[in-house]
C-alpha cells in the first residue's frame, strides 16, 4: 500500500447526510473480480442521468472541482453496505482524503486498508469547511498526517484527531496480514488449545 | 456478553494497537471474495483454515431460470467463486445443492451459528448471526483477505450498547416492526462504534428465525454487531443441525452456551429503550432506513423536522420517492412487491406472509414475488404448500437468492415504480435506478400486494389459517 504522509488538493463538496455505499457506487458495478478501475462509476447515478448524459448540477461534473483529491461531505459518510468497492472507488476516482462529522465504522476500516486518510471533524468545522470551499474557486487543503493538521492557503489550520495505531498504519503504508502473521506462534497456540471446540467437541 | 465472546478470542493485545481476534466462522460469498483470493494468490498465501470457511453464491444468482445467467460478468463472478473455492479447499455451496441461498440464511441453516463464536463475513448483515449469542459482523474484502489467511483479524475493542425493549409485543407487531420502530426512534447511526445487546420480554419471546430479523438489521442503526443472549429457543433450533455439535458434546456444549449471557449489574457504555406496547406496523417512507413512521401515520412534513441536516435530508428524500407531506402511509399506492431477503426470506417469513395471502388476489396493477431465502427454506414452504397459497394468489414463486433486495441480478425495478420490500435498506437506487423501496415486513408486503397500497395488516380478513 502507498504510504500516506502529505497531501495537497482541491476540495470537492458532496453535501449530504447519510452517505451510502449503494450511492458511492451502484451494486450493477460490484461485478468485476479486479480491485481498479471503480473510478469511472463513483456516485454514478448523481453524476449521470438514466441516458448515460453527465449531470452538470452535481458538484463532481464542474470545471472548478475537477481533479478534486479531498472530499467534503456530511455525517454519517458510507453507511450501508460493507462494499470495499466504495473506498476502491473513491480512491480510483482521484480522491485520498475524505472530511466528515462521522463515518459508517466498516467504510472507515475500510479506507485505512487502502490508504485513504478519513477525518472527523466537528459539524462546524465541517459547515465551515462546506462555506470556504463554496466561496472560493479552487479551494485546496493540506493535509499533514505527520502532524495531523489540515490548512489551507489563507491561514486556517484544523489540528484533527487520529488513532496513533491507524496514523502510523498509514504513514508506512503497512501489509497488516504480515503484521499478524508476526503472531503466527500465538495463532498456532490458541488453534491447539481451542481445537476440539472448533472441531464441534465439548 | 460481548466481553466474554470477545475476551474468549483475543489471541494478542498491545496498549495503543488493536487487538488480534480469532475468528472461528468465515462465510464467502461471490461479490467481496475475488479480489481477497486473488490478493492471496499474488502473495503466495492459503487459506489457513478450509474447515472453517464456507462459501455460497446468492447476490448475483437469477431467481427464475437459474443455470442461464445472461449477464457475462455475473456469470464470471460466480464461475471465479467456484474455482476459487476449488483452488484453496474452501466447502461451496453451490446451485447444484439444496442447501444454496442467501449467506445468512444459509449459515444458521447449517447450524454452523452458534452461540459465543465469532462470525466474519464480506457483507453487512452479518450482523444477523448474532440473533444467537454469536459476535457477528461485516468486514471489506482486504479483511476477508486477511481471515483467509490468518484466520485472524486485527480490531479495536467496540463500546456496548443495551436496547430495551420495553412491555409486550402487541398482536400483529413483528420483529421487523421492532427493528424498524428501534431505527426510526433514533436514526441510522445511533449505534456506531457499538455492539448492541437486544433485551426485554419483547425479544426473549421471539422465535429464532424473528431474532435474526431483529440482529439483521443492527448494521441499519450502524452498529457493528447486535447481540442476543442464547436460550432454550436458541439450543432448541440448534438441536439436530448438520454442524451443530451432536450426542453429548451438545449437550456440554449448552452449558457452556449458558454461561455466556451478560452478568446480572453489568454496566453498559450506553443504554436505549423503545416502548414495545404502543409500536403500529412501520413502513418508511424515505430513503434512509431510518425515516419510517407507522401504518397509521402520514408522511412527514420536512419543515417540522428538528435539524438543518435532517430537514435538506427528507426533502430531497420526499422528492426521490416521489411523496406529497401529509399523504397518509395507507394512501400510498404501490407497483411492485419482494418478499424474501436476508431479513425476511426464512420460513416463518413465507408462512405469515401465506397466512395473509390465502385466499385472496393480487392487485392488477402489482407484481409480487416470493423469493425464498433458500434452497431448503423453497423445499419445506412447498412441503407445505405455501407456494401453491401465492401462486394462487397471483404471487410468483421463485428460486433463493438476494433477489431485489439488492438487484444485482435480474430481479430489478424500474425507475418510478414503488415497491414494499421485505429487505432491509431503501436507499435511492438500491433495488434499481429510480426504483422507490418501502421497508414493511412479511405480513404487511403481503397485504399491500393484495390492496395495491399499504394497509393496517392488525384489520386483516384473513380468509382461513394456514397450518403449517
Amino acid at each position: 500500500m502507498q504510504p500516506f504522509i502529505k497531501s495537497t488538493g482541491l476540495v470537492a463538496p458532496v453535501d449530504r447526510v447519510n452517505v451510502d455505499t449503494d450511492a458511492i457506487i451502484p451494486k450493477q458495478f460490484l461485478k468485476r473480480i479486479e480491485r481498479s478501475g471503480f473510478g469511472q462509476f463513483l456516485f454514478f447515478e448523481w453524476r449521470f442521468d438514466e441516458q448515460g448524459a453527465v449531470i452538470p448540477e452535481f458538484n463532481l461534473n464542474k470545471p472548478r472541482y475537477q481533479g478534486s483529491t479531498v472530499l467534503l461531505s456530511r455525517a454519517n459518510f458510507g453507511c450501508g453496505s460493507s462494499r470495499e468497492h466504495a473506498p476502491w472507488a473513491i480512491l480510483d476516482y482521484g480522491f485520498n482524503v475524505v472530511i466528515a462529522p462521522s463515518f459508517a465504522d466498516i467504510f472507515y476500516n475500510n479506507c485505512f486498508k487502502n490508504g485513504i486518510l478519513p477525518i472527523k471533524l466537528s459539524e462546524e468545522q465541517v459547515d465551515d469547511l462546506f462555506k470556504r470551499t463554496e466561496a472560493n474557486e479552487g479551494y485546496k487543503l493540506t493535509v499533514d498526517l505527520e502532524n495531523k493538521v489540515i490548512a489551507d492557503d489563507q491561514g486556517l489550520r484544523i489540528p484533527f484527531e487520529l488513532d496513533e495505531h491507524r496514523r502510523q498504519f498509514l504513514l508506512q503504508g503497512l501489509d497488516d496480514i504480515g503484521l499478524t502473521l508476526q503472531h503466527a506462534d500465538e495463532i498456532a497456540a490458541y488453534e491447539a488449545k481451542n481445537e476440539k471446540r472448533l472441531a464441534n467437541v465439548f | 456478553m460481548f466481553e466474554k465472546i470477545w475476551n474468549n478470542h483475543v489471541i494478542h493485545s498491545e496498549a495503543g494497537k488493536p487487538s488480534i481476534l480469532y475468528i472461528d466462522l468465515h462465510l464467502v460469498h461471490e461479490v467481496t471474495s475475488p479480489q481477497a483470493f486473488e490478493g492471496l494468490r499474488m502473495t503466495g498465501r492459503k487459506v489457513r483454515r478450509p474447515d472453517l470457511t464456507f462459501a455460497t453464491m446468492d447476490h448475483n444468482v437469477p431467481t427464475k431460470d437459474r443455470f442461464n445467467i445472461s449477464d457475462p460478468i455475473s456469470k464470471q463472478q460466480i464461475d471465479t467463486l467456484t474455482a476459487n473455492a476449488n483452488e484453496f479447499g474452501v466447502k461451496l455451496y453451490d446451485l447444484n445443492t439444496i442447501d444454496q441461498g442467501v449467506v445468512h440464511v444459509m449459515g444458521p441453516e447449517l447450524g454452523l451459528t452458534h452461540p459465543g463464536k465469532t462470525i466474519v463475513c464480506g457483507d453487512s448483515h452479518t450482523s444477523t448471526h448474532g440473533a444467537f449469542g454469536a459476535l457477528a459482523f461485516g468486514i471489506g474484502t482486504s479483511e476477508v483477505e486477511h481471515v483467509l489467511a490468518t484466520q485472524c483479524l486485527q480490531q479495536s475493542k467496540a463500546k456496548t450498547m443495551k436496547v430495551n425493549f420495553i412491555g409486550k409485543r402487541p398482536a400483529g407487531i413483528t420483529a421487523k416492526d421492532l427493528i424498524l420502530g428501534l431505527i426510526a426512534k433514533y436514526g441510522t447511526d445511533f449505534a456506531t462504534g457499538y455492539v448492541i445487546e437486544y433485551t426485554g420480554e419483547a425479544i426473549t419471546g421471539l422465535t429464532m428465525e424473528e431474532r435474526m430479523t431483529v440482529c439483521n438489521m443492527s448494521i441499519e442503526g450502524g452498529a457493528r454487531a447486535g447481540l442476543i443472549a442464547p436460550d432454550e429457543t436458541t439450543f432448541n433450533y440448534l438441536r439436530g443441525r448438520e454442524y451443530a455439535p451432536q450426542g453429548d458434546d451438545f449437550d456440554r456444549a449448552v452449558e457452556q452456551w449458558k454461561a455466556l449471557a451478560t452478568d446480572e449489574g453489568a454496566v453498559y457504555d450506553a443504554e436505549v429503550d423503545l416502548d414495545v406496547a404502543s409500536l403500529v406496523p412501520q413502513v418508511t417512507w424515505g430513503t434512509s432506513p431510518g425515516m419510517g413512521t407507522g401504518i397509521t401515520s402520514i408522511v412527514p412534513y420536512p419543515e417540522q423536522l428538528p435539524t438543518e441536516n435532517e430537514r435538506k435530508a427528507a426533502e430531497k428524500a420526499l422528492e426521490y420517492m416521489d411523496l406529497a407531506p401529509g399523504t397518509p402511509m395507507s394512501e400510498i399506492p404501490i407497483d411492485y412487491v419482494f418478499i424474501g431477503s436476508c431479513t425476511n426470506g426464512r420460513i416463518e417469513d413465507l408462512r405469515a406472509a401465506a397466512s395473509v395471502a390465502k385466499g385472496h388476489s393480487v392487485s392488477p396493477n402489482v407484481t409480487a414475488i416470493v423469493v425464498p431465502g433458500s434452497g431448503r427454506v423453497k423445499i419445506q414452504a412447498e412441503k407445505e404448500g405455501l407456494d401453491k397459497i401465492f401462486t394462487a394468489a397471483g404471487f410468483e414463486w421463485r428460486e433463493a437468492g438476494c433477489s431485489m433486495c439488492l438487484a444485482m441480478n435480474p430481479d430489478v425495478l424500474q425507475p418510478g415504480q414503488r415497491c414494499a420490500s421485505t429487505s432491509n435498506r431503501n436507499f435511492e437506487g438500491r433495488q434499481g435506478r429510480g426504483g422507490r423501496t418501502h421497508l414493511v415486513s412479511p405480513e404487511m408486503a403481503a397485504a399491500a400486494a393484495i390492496k395495491g397500497k399499504f394497509t393496517d395488516v392488525r384489520n386483516w380478513e384473513f380468509k382461513s389459517e394456514v397450518t403449517a
